[in-house]
């Protein structure tokens, strides 16, 4: 078992003639994913790694019965695509784009919340349930189907700690990346919810970096929400206030956001968090054992 | 990306906002010339960005042109926290019956925009946040609908103003609230917005920041950036694809990916050793990301040894190693250099590098202690 993706789901590529939306759809369908559409205006009739291109994604719902939507269209054109893919009734909605403006992103938000669809992302390595679905960017060969949950807002640090955590023989339930920007469709809260629900994962490791109050958040749920075990890393003990680290939402600002705090408020709600991405499967294996 | 507070005043004026009138002096005589214009008193202000500058000495007031000129060369060249005063804005003095703050911003948790005024004017905003927070008004702006009249009068009233003053502070809040969304700011303050004694609304001094990656749809705000600001390296680093920020300590660190490059960073730190910098090579790192990479951490002459940090994932290590191999060959490292590659093709890519006498370890925290040990050698 997992959430959100799975054998069943049916995934639709918006930007799918691009150079990355074709490559990895190439690469998800190499991985078993079933990808039954692709997107791009006025490119119907084609196909790209033996999938279907449409016009609208209106009409490749209707022909196709995907469910899900992964985007790779450039950030100018990620507001659009989102509002498309949430009206034709997707109700998972995966946008990898970076540098998507946060001020456009205050209606997609709300949009999407009202719609009752989920988004994921923008700005993220997308998410995969190991040996059914990789719906994003991630390099399938490093997962293990498993029993942990994992939940990040980062790219390569959740590749680094899924490593880990399979060549310490801790296989995934989902790994979902949900992104590093100041508005992201999905909190560490809405997955770990997702997380706790779901019999078959069995513990939760979360990765959280420097910037906004998410990690806080979900300290606060976890303290009343959540009974898996869990470990967790928080990325950017060392950096300085005032300057943006790579992604957007990464900034310390006005004293807040850094990651003592979110170490601290972790910890107090039982999360051993790990000093390098190396412990988090020795924090996990303890936890799960206690 | 920052703009000064001239800049912010011109583009506030530009969405109507009524600002004090105000010339930028880059000499003493230059100010000297414009306060004898405006005549009376004046404010000689330096232009940085950075707070604090009323504490560092960088506002004075004057009250004749000589003692403009005067003012204006006591704080040019004024180093305020790290940052050379090269201009002055000099402002008409005002007469100031209330002072108000007024500013936008976004409200990360809530995943919208705010607008918040306090009665405190001219007094930094965090400091009544953390001793009276009740005394800060906020609204939210509807996603769909935007910052609506009743919310801006509701503000105003709150705020305790006369009723005369109701309208004219609402159409100000609603017009900073238009700036934010139009110029995709990440923070728009008018502190103080003051009322003269003649009953106007004025905005005394503003402070703007824009959101990067809205830029594309600003070529206006682009043309605002002041090069002086900012950390020359930084800039190169970003035409090339690059995120670089400077750090102070002696571990160069090259990573794919800024999560990952923030780990790196802090197990430098675990292992004992301080980063001399942040830096992501973005997605790939062919040979001439991983070439610029090296010119811009060898720039820095406190950098004492090099972390590379890969974690190959659609980049093939392979590829990776090719490249550092490559940007050996094209700048010359004076300096030790540390290498992990793990991921998509990490074993080839170790072949390759071992081949050209580069070692590769195969875990982030090997690296970062050796890298500390040869820093320190």
């Amino acid at each position: 078992m997992s959430i959100l993706v799975d054998s069943s789901t049916r995934l639709l590529v918006q930007g799918i003639t691009g150079r990355e939306g074709s490559f990895h759809t190439q690469q998800m369908v190499e991985y078993g994913t079933n990808v039954v559409a692709g997107v791009t205006p006025g490119k119907q009739g084609e196909q790209v790694a033996g999938v279907p291109v449409f016009d609208t994604v209106a009409d490749a719902v209707a022909k196709t019965g995907a469910n899900a939507a992964i985007i790779y269209v450039p950030a100018r054109f990620a507001p659009d695509a989102i509002y498309e893919s949430v009206a034709a009734g997707i109700p998972l909605v995966v946008c990898i784009t970076e540098g998507v403006p946060v001020v456009d992103m205050v209606p997609v938000y709300a949009y999407v919340k009202e719609k009752g669809a989920r988004l994921i992302g923008p700005n993220c390595p997308g998410l995969i349930t190991p040996g059914q679905a990789k719906v994003g960017i991630m390099p399938g060969f490093i997962h293990q189907p498993g029993k942990v949950g994992l939940v990040s807002r980062s790219g390569t640090l959740t590749y680094e700690v899924v490593d880990a955590l399979t060549k310490a023989g801790l296989g995934q339930s989902t790994a979902v990346g949900i992104g590093g920007d100041p508005i992201i469709g999905s909190s560490f809260v809405d997955i770990l919810k997702l997380f706790q629900d779901d019999p078959e994962t069995e513990a939760i490791v979360m990765l959280g970096e420097i910037g906004g109050s998410d990690e806080e958040e979900a300290a606060t749920f976890i303290k009343k929400h959540v009974t898996k075990p869990m470990a967790g890393f928080i990325a950017g003990q060392t950096a300085p206030p005032g300057k943006r680290m790579g992604h957007a939402g990464a900034i310390i600002s006005g004293g807040s956001g850094t990651a003592a705090d979110k170490i601290k408020a972790l910890e107090s709600a039982g999360v051993g968090v790990a000093r390098s991405p190396s412990q988090v499967p020795v924090l996990l294996k303890e936890a799960m054992q206690a | 990306m920052d703009v000064h507070e001239y800049q912010a005043a011109e583009i506030l004026a530009r969405h109507g906002v009524p600002v004090n009138p105000g010339q930028v002096a880059t000499s003493p005589d230059e100010a000297g010339a414009i306060a004898r214009q405006f005549g009376g008193t004046v404010a000689i202000k330096a232009q940085v960005h950075t707070g604090g500058r009323g504490k560092a000495g960088g506002i004075k007031l004057a009250h004749s042109p000589d003692e403009a000129k005067a003012a204006a060369a006591q704080i040019l060249g004024m180093d305020i926290r790290g940052h050379v005063v090269n201009k002055v804005l000099v402002v008409k003095g005002a007469e100031i019956a209330k002072e108000i703050y007024l500013g936008v911003v976004l409200d990360r948790p809530a995943r919208q925009i705010l607008v918040m005024a306090s009665a405190e004017g001219g007094v930094e905003i965090e400091q009544v946040a953390k001793e009276s927070p009740e005394k800060i008004i906020q609204r939210r702006a509807d996603p769909m609908l935007g910052f609506l009249p009743y919310q801006a009068r509701e503000i105003a009233f709150a705020l305790g103003l006369d009723s005369k003053l109701v309208n004219g502070f609402a159409s100000i809040a609603l017009k900073l609230y238009e700036t934010y969304v139009k110029e995709d700011a990440t923070l728009v303050e008018i502190n103080p917005l003051i009322i003269t004694k003649s009953g106007e609304w004025l905005a005394l001094d503003s402070k703007m920041s824009f959101d990067d990656n809205a830029l594309f749809r600003h070529a206006q705000t682009e043309e605002m950036r002041d090069i002086a600001e900012e950390n020359p390296t930084e800039l190169d680093a970003r035409h090339s694809g690059i995120s670089f920020v400077k750090l102070d300590g002696d571990i160069g660190c090259i990573v794919n990916g800024a999560g990952l490059a923030m780990a790196t960073m802090d197990a430098v730190k675990l292992y004992g050793g301080e980063p001399a910098n942040f830096l992501d090579v973005g997605g790939g790192a062919k040979a001439d990301q991983v070439a610029k990479a090296f010119t811009l951490v060898t720039a820095d002459p406190n950098v004492r040894a090099i972390l590379i940090n890969i974690f190959g994932g659609i980049t093939r290590g392979d590829e990776v190693a090719e490249g550092i191999k490559e940007a050996m060959e094209r700048v010359k490292l004076d300096v030790p250099l540390v290498v992990r590659l793990s991921g998509t093709n990490a074993e080839e890519g170790k072949q390759i590098l071992a081949d050209a006498g580069i070692s590769a370890t195969d875990t982030m925290d090997e690296a970062a202690e050796q890298v500390v040990k040869q820093a320190h050698a």
